[in-house]
Parts: structure tokens; sequence; C-alpha cells
């Protein structure tokens, strides 16, 4: 442990926290010092959302294990709104502000100054243009958020948070949505309030920007924490982080594998989206890439970089406005306007939001089996129960997946085992090209293994497979080429045997289009 | 001790076992249902001193009802997809008077009449699906301006006047006919009978068929006594029934009304659980998102079960014009809410993705029962309103409040679709872990 020049205003303590069958934090502690700005850096999966989550209440007192100590009392959050009251206040990726309604409105919501019951417009106007210089938002007070691109959103969250007297702000990826501008701006903001003793907690990938502006950094690997670096103190860059983010070891997570690959049989060239909401932005810029037959393709990205944004536009254009590119299999040019064109012509995605986009919760297992594909076993518009019955009970046994019988809800199955009925749906539709996304996230390590088995079979059997992965062991363990994307463009293309953690990582958080040499 | 041990076993696995005499697990809600409706029957019976299951009693509810029990048909579907449909009385109206106007005026035999009604339905049901599934307004708006519209429409084609069918008018069975009776100095009306016995053939040769295929691989086989036992009670259901109908006035019979009815049951209850269509609509009411990325076409999907619904409020029309030989200009008032009512009572979910055809038809009647038998009793309208009232909110609070409490409810969790196949397991079922349910702040 670093020290931190006066006594800390927070302190977390040993704190743990366990799900169903994963420890997400393990004897976790963390320090922030007055007007500090700590950072917390580590993969997808680390533990970062989570350890937030328990510092301002989402997950309350008691069902985790450990202290929180702030301005040095030992504090119990019942809720986020409890950790509110003493001043830690949380922006999130996904703001909570209403479209509908004006900054002003957004700012005072729950706080209304009112005189006499009635709330005292002018007030909250006077107060609200403060705030918005405070945090340099040149906006009338009564726009409408809609209005507002993100960067300024994210700007009236702070104004909001600042308005309920923070003491301690908590970023949870700041700028993964923003543009270098309004990045800058941001990362200014935090020093500026940290100049008016308001401590911060960023969580944030873009390495970069947490050497700028922090004072010092825990590194989180599988949920623990590995280190913490001072930035005064010590030496400390980007190359330093990612070591100490992914410095494991990779052997045995992953079955053993003799790729046979064949030749290229799918291609994607000058693929180019918009976004479905803000027709500027282009969420793919022109991107082309190539699946081979037996191959197992990674890409590799944050979050929010485009990979599944990619993956859905190609899926039959089931996200954002089609600009441009062509799609070619067997050297043939193939136009998929729908979902069930894609799957006619044997392509299949596995969402990464199993419970949203995935499956029907509402169904059982059999029935989530053979959904993305009825009409293989109906004759005449009639599904054939027997044969529904026979399909899915042959999958249960094939892939394990771990059920009563295949009539239990598909809602009472664990989340690996909903993955499995999820990958078992979209192997019944017989796919030439499989697209994963995230397929592993929020899934216990032995699932995880048995998955990347079925993957690994699927490319056997000459298919391809693309492996979209947040998780950079997972594609290092799993494929054999990798693509890295960065703000909706390709920036690297590597075979997994020329790739390693820190060239991958430096090519999903950078423009630079070849990794330094060290 | 160890002589114990299985001797527990056997009691609650027998009990579990009971719950697959209708259709297993999932049907456990319309189990329930079919309780109530049991228990509600047998309360009039007796407070009315009998009167409730005397033959007359009984035609007039199925001849009284049928409509509603049809409108409930096609308003699951439309529910369980996601949506909702405020028109079809008004729908119901227009039609009827077309339909009035076609035989009275125009002179068209009554088929034609009741095909050009059905034509009707369709084109109705084809506009108010285009703005739903092609345009996206939703089913809500639609439907209200649907219901202004058709209303304004019959009183429009028909002056606001009533209009009256021939006297005599073949046209009236469909409404308020019975059987052919060939008699052969027989005290019962043979063609119920008829009826009746196969009805009893065709459970106990499905349940033969099942039992035979499921032994030949897939599903389970059920124990033979549960099959024995549900066969047995459907057979004394069945039986009791016919005889009841049977043993009316000479020239009764079944209703006409009540085999129409029984036939769009059957039917329909094929289309939801066992075609392509009626799974995707469980899906697109389900989730329709996942069903958009499992290449389900939803405006396809969202059309049909709005134009089906406008179809089956066209037949529910003429069904009533049948039955009052006449067309009002305040005939349907109050429909889509008796049907809506059934529906809900029927175990569907507000949400969508839940709910079944026998499930509603059951609610429906438990409405119906209800209406006869306070009205047996001379209860005035006013309180046979609030009755009814509290009836739907019971029953509809029961189930939310036990799937909050996430038990299995009294007429909740296995709510959905009869599955011809039941659970096999006889003990609670190991809780897995729960779903990791992504907490949002």
């Amino acid at each position: 442990m670093t020290t931190v020049a006066a006594a800390p205003i927070l302190e977390m303590r040993r704190i743990s926290k366990d799900f169903p069958g994963v420890r997400a934090l393990s004897e976790v502690s963390i320090a922030v010092g007055p007007g500090q700005i700590h950072a917390v850096a580590g993969e997808n999966g680390a533990g970062k959302s989570t350890l937030m989550k328990v510092l301002s209440g989402v997950y309350p007192y008691g069902s985790y294990d450990g202290d929180i100590v702030f301005h040095g009392k030992l504090q119990r959050f019942r809720s986020v709104a409890s950790s509110e009251t003493v001043g830690i206040v949380t922006i999130h990726q996904e703001f909570a502000l209403i479209p509908e309604l004006s900054i002003t409105e957004n700012i005072f919501l729950g706080s209304e100054i009112t005189r006499r019951g009635v709330i005292d417009w002018s007030e909250q106007n006077r107060q609200a243009t403060s705030l918005l210089e405070l945090v340099g938002l040149r906006e009338d007070p009564n726009t409408q958020i809609k209005h507002l691109g993100v960067g300024k959103q994210q700007l009236v969250e702070i104004a909001r948070a600042l308005h309920k007297d923070v003491k301690l702000l908590i970023l949870d990826e700041p700028t993964a949505t923003l543009n270098g501008t309004d990045s800058q701006h941001l990362l200014s903001l935090i020093l500026g309030l940290k100049g008016r003793g308001v401590s911060s907690i960023i969580i944030s990938h873009k390495l970069n920007e947490i050497e700028q502006i922090a004072d010092s950094i825990t590194i989180l690997r599988d949920g623990r924490a590995i280190e913490t670096l001072s930035v005064q103190a010590q030496e400390v860059d980007e190359d330093r982080i990612i070591r100490g983010m992914v410095g494991r070891s990779l052997q045995s997570r992953f079955p053993d594998r003799q790729p046979r690959i064949g030749e290229v049989f799918f291609e994607v060239k000058d693929w180019t989206v918009r976004h479905p909401h803000v027709p500027e932005r282009l969420v793919c810029k022109g991107e082309s890439f190539e699946v081979r037959r037996g191959e197992i393709v990674g890409l590799a990205g944050l979050m929010g970089a485009g990979r599944t944004e990619l993956a859905m536009s190609i899926f039959g254009r089931s996200y954002g406005s089609y600009v441009s590119g062509q799609i070619f299999k067997d050297g043939r040019e193939i136009v998929l306007n729908s979902v069930a064109d894609a799957i006619a012509h044997g392509i299949a995605y596995v969402s990464e939001d199993r419970t949203n986009l995935g499956l029907n919760l509402l169904d059982d297992v059999k029935e989530s089996i053979v959904s993305a594909r009825l009409r293989k076993i109906s004759r005449g518009g009639r599904v054939d129960e027997w044969e529904e019955r026979r399909v899915a009970e042959s999958f249960r046994a094939g892939l394990r997946i771990k059920t009563p019988t295949i009539d239990e809800g598909v809602s009472k199955l664990s989340g690996g085992n909903q993955q499995k009925v999820v990958l078992a749906k979209w192997m019944f539709t017989d796919p030439e090209l499989l697209i994963l996304d995230e397929p592993t996230r929020g899934i216990d390590v032995g699932a995880k293994f048995e998955i990347y088995g079925i993957i690994q079979r699927l490319a056997a059997q000459g298919g391809g497979v693309v492996l979209i992965s947040s998780e950079l062991p997972e594609l290092l363990g799993v494929c054999d080429r990798i693509y890295t994307i960065f703000e909706g463009r390709i920036t690297n293309n590597l075979l997994v045997t020329h790739a390693d953690p820190e060239t991958l990582m430096r090519s999903i958080t950078t423009t630079q289009k070849k990794a330094a040499t060290r | 001790m160890t002589d114990e041990a299985p001797m527990r076993r056997t009691a609650p696995s027998r009990l579990a076992e009971l719950r697959h005499l209708f259709g297993g697990q999932r049907s456990g809600r319309q189990f329930g249902i079919l309780g109530a409706l049991v228990a509600i029957v047998i309360f009039f019976q007796i407070v009315t001193g009998g009167k409730t299951l005397d033959p007359i009693n009984l035609l007039n509810l199925v001849n009284g009802n049928a409509y509603v029990l049809i409108l409930a048909i096609g308003m699951v579907m439309v529910i369980i997809a996601g949506h909702i449909d405020l028109s079809v009385g008004s729908v119901a109206a227009f039609v009827g008077v077309i339909v009035a106007i076609s035989i009275d005026n125009w002179h068209w035999p009554w088929l034609f009449g009741l095909l050009l009604g059905l034509g009707v339905g369709a084109v109705v049901g084809a506009w108010q699906g285009f703005w739903v599934a092609y345009v996206g307004v939703p089913a809500f708006i639609v439907t209200l301006a649907g219901m202004l519209i058709f209303r304004g429409a019959n009183q429009f084609v028909g002056n606001s006047t009533s209009v009256s069918l021939p006297a005599g008018d073949t046209f009236s069975f469909i409404g308020s006919g019975y059987l052919p009776d060939p008699a052969w100095g027989v005290q019962l009306n043979l063609s119920t009978v008829v009826l009746g016995l196969a009805a009893i053939a065709a459970v106990i040769i499905r349940t033969l068929r099942r039992r035979r295929r499921a032994r030949g691989g897939g599903a389970e086989e059920l124990p033979l006594w549960v099959d024995v036992l549900r066969v047995a009670l459907l057979v004394a259901v069945i039986g009791a029934g016919t005889y009841l109908f049977a043993e009316g006035p000479i020239g009764t019979s079944f209703p006409i009304s009540g085999v129409i009815l029984v036939a769009l049951v059957l039917g329909y209850s094929f289309l939801s659980n066992r075609t392509v269509i009626g799974r995707h609509i469980y899906a697109v009411g389900g989730n329709w998102r996942a069903a958009e990325l499992s290449g389900v076409n939803i405006r396809r999907t969202n059309f049909f079960v709005m134009m089906n619904m406008s179809i089956i409020a066209a037949f529910a029309g003429e069904m009533w014009v049948a039955r009052a030989a006449a067309s009002g200009p305040g005939d349907g008032i109050g429909w889509e809410l008796d049907a809506i009512a059934a529906v809900f009572i029927g175990g569907a979910a507000v949400s969508g993705g839940i709910g079944t055809i026998v499930g509603s038809v059951i609610g429906g009647l438990v409405i119906a029962v209800l209406n006869n038998g306070l009205a047996l009793l001379g209860v005035s309208s006013d309180r046979v309103q609030i009755i009814k009232g509290l009836v739907l909110l019971v029953a509809v609070g029961i189930d939310v409040y036990s799937q909050r409490r996430g038990r299995p409810s009294l007429i909740g969790r296995f709510q959905r679709r009869s599955t011809a196949a039941g659970l096999p397991g006889d003990e609670p079922l190991p809780s897995s872990a729960p779903v990791p349910n992504g907490p949002t702040p």
C-alpha cells in the first residue's frame, strides 16, 4: 500500500463479494485521499464495476464482506440513495437522465427547490446556470436532454452530482462513448474538481487517460487487487499497467486443438454502417475481413468499439443503417436484408445479451433450441413435437446441458447452461459461419471450458467461427487469428502465434497500427 | 429409519403426479382456473337449489355467451402477442348490420351474407393490422380509433336504427339453433349423444396414441394411473354434460353455437400450440427482440393476430345477429371488455407471451356462470358488476402476488401452453443457480 499524504477520505477494507458460482471480489482494499484521483484498472470481469457497486450501495450492506470507511466513519449503505446522502455519487456509462425533461429539471430531480410546496423555477434556473458554468457547459438550462450529445449529457450528470454536494465522484468508463475533444474537456473538469477538494474514482480502459490524470492506480485481476501504484512515487507507464492487468498463465484453461484451416469462404468488404439514432456517426468505417473454413477468428476490442455493431449489421442488417459494403460467401456476393436471409445463408449470431436478445425466457429448453429454425422440424406449418423432443434431447446430451428435463423453463437454468441452450439453438440452424458475441460472459470457469470445446468442434466440422471477446486470454487461447478493432476501425490482424496480450491491448486502446517493439 | 425413507418419498411423488392430470406442469394455471369454475358451478348449483345445472339454463348459458367466448379466443392471441384490441365490439356491430342488410334488404342467401360479413371483417382486420404492424402505431391507439370508426360506421350504414332479419330465416341457427334429432322413440336427443360419445372416444384414442408414442421414444411416459384417472374424470364430465343437454326439452340438443365454439377452441389450440405461426406469436410476445434475431417476421406475425381478431369479431357479430334476429346501433357495446377480462382471468399476462386458448375460454365461462348464477339469485345488475370487477381483480391479484413471491402460485407459474407431455420429475426441482440477471443500478 502506498502512502497517502493526508488521512484517506475513503477506505474500502478487504471487500469480498460472491455471486452464485463465482467469487467476483476477493479481499480487495483501496484507499482514496482527499482531493485525489484514484484509477481502477483491469480487464472486463476483473471486478471493477462490482467494487464500485459495493461502494455506491447497489449491493447493499450485508451482501458483501469487508468494511467501507468514509470520512472516518464505518458506512453501511442500504441503497444508492444512502451513499448519495454522504456525498458519494456515481456517473454511469448509461446515464440516468430523463431525455424528455430539461437540464434544470434533471439536475433537481428528486431534490426540487420549493417555496410553500411550489417549485421555485427562477431559483432552480439560477443555480442550474451557475452549475453549468462550473462544468463548462454553455447551454440554456431549459434545453431538453434529448437535444444534447453524449458528451454534454455527461456534463449534466456531473452538474447534478455537484448539486448533491459530492465529496467522492465515481466515474465508470466516462470517456467510453466520447470523442477526443469531449474526453479532454471531461478530464480537465475532473482535474478542476480535484482542485475544489472533490475526490474521484475513475474506471477506464484508456490507459493514456489514467496516466494523464490519476494520482494512484489500483489494478484488479480476477477479483483481486494485484497492486496499487502511485503515479508520483513510482515509475508508471502503460506497459506497467498492462502487465499487471493481463499477467496470468494461460495454460490449461483451454482445450487442446489441432486446427485444420482451409480456404477463405466468407469475406466482408468495405463495410460501413451508420449509428441508428445519430446519423452523422459511423459505427463501422469501411472495414474488411475474411474467414477461412475451419478457422476461429477473434474480434478483439473494448465495449463500444463497434464489434457488436459490426457483427449485428452483417447478420441481416439487424443494427444501424447500412451505408455500403459487400458480403461474399464462397466467392459469390450475398445480400442479407433480414435475419431470415442470414440464417438461410448459413450465418448465425449468438448475442452478447443472452437474456434480452438471445432467449425468450418464457420458453422451455426444447422450444428455445428449435426456435431459430422451426421450419426444419415442421411440415406444412405444423411443428412436429416429437421431432422437437428428439432434437432437444440430442443437444442436451451432446452439449451436456444441465437441466432436469427439456421441458424446464430456460429462466431456471444457470447462466452457463442458458448459454449452451443458445449455442444449441444456433447449431440447430446448421450454420457455416457462427458469430459468437462474448459467449462466456458471466459464466463460470467450468462451463467456459466446455463452451470453448463446442466452438472448436464447430470449426473442426469445416465451418468458420468469429469470436468477439473483451477477454484477451480467451482470444489468445481459442483463436487462430485475431482482428483488433478500435473506434469502428480494424486496427490490426494478427496470427495468434504472433500475438501477445500487450500487443493486443495496445491495438484495442489506441489507433496505433503497429505495436511498439520492446 | 432406512425402511422409512422410501415410504416418505411416495406421498409427495403421488401428489406431484396428480398435477399431470390436466396436461402437466405448465397447464397448472388452467387446472387452477378450471377448479375455480367447478367450485363456482357447484356453489351456484347449491344456492340456486339446482337451477344452475338445469338443461334449459345450460342452453341459455351457452347460447347467450358463445359470442364472448369466441371473442376471447381471438383476444388471447392478440394479448399473447403483446397487443390489445378495443375495437371488437364495434367491428362485430359493423359487420352485423352489413350482414342484416344483405339478407333483409338485398335478399341475399344467408350463406353469402355470412361470407360477406367475414370478408368485411378481414378487410377491417387488414386495416388495423397495417397500422399496428407496418406503421408501428400501438394497438391500443389503433383499436381505440377502430372502436370509434366502426361504431360510427355501424350507425351510418344502419341509419342508427335496428335492422330485422326476415322471420323464419335459417340464418338464426348459428346463433340459437339445435342439432337435428331423429328421435327414433328415444327420450334423449340422439345427435347430442353421438357427439358426446365421439368426444369420449377421441379422449381415449388420443391418450392411447400418446402413450404409445411416448414409449416409442422422446417423452417420458406418465404413470398409468394418472392417465386412467384423467380419462375417467374427462369421461365423467363429458358424459354428464351430454346427458344434461340430451335430456332437455324436445327439439333441443347441444346448441349449434356450442358446437362452433368447441370447433374453434380445438382449431385455434392446434394453431397456437402446434404450428409455426403459433410459436411465432408466443415468441413475439415473449421477447420480440430475441424473436427478431431468430429470424421471425415480426410484422407479419402482428398483422396476422390483428387481422385474425377482426375476422373472429365479425363472426361473433354474425352469431349475435343470428340469435337476436336483428342488428341494432347498440350491439356489441362493452364486448371488448368482457373478452379482455376473460383472457386475464384465464391466466394471460399483460406483458405478453403468456396465455392459452383453453384458459381464456374457461375464464370466459367463469364470468358467464357468475352472471348467470347471480341473475338466477335475483341479484341486481349493479351488484353483479361490482362482483365481476372484484373477481377479475382478485384472480389476477393472486397470480401477480404469488409470482412475486417466486413460488408456484395457486393459478400461476405453469400458465403457458398445455404441453402434450408432462414432466417426469416427481420431486421439487433442485433450484439451479439463479439467473445472473445483471443487476442494474
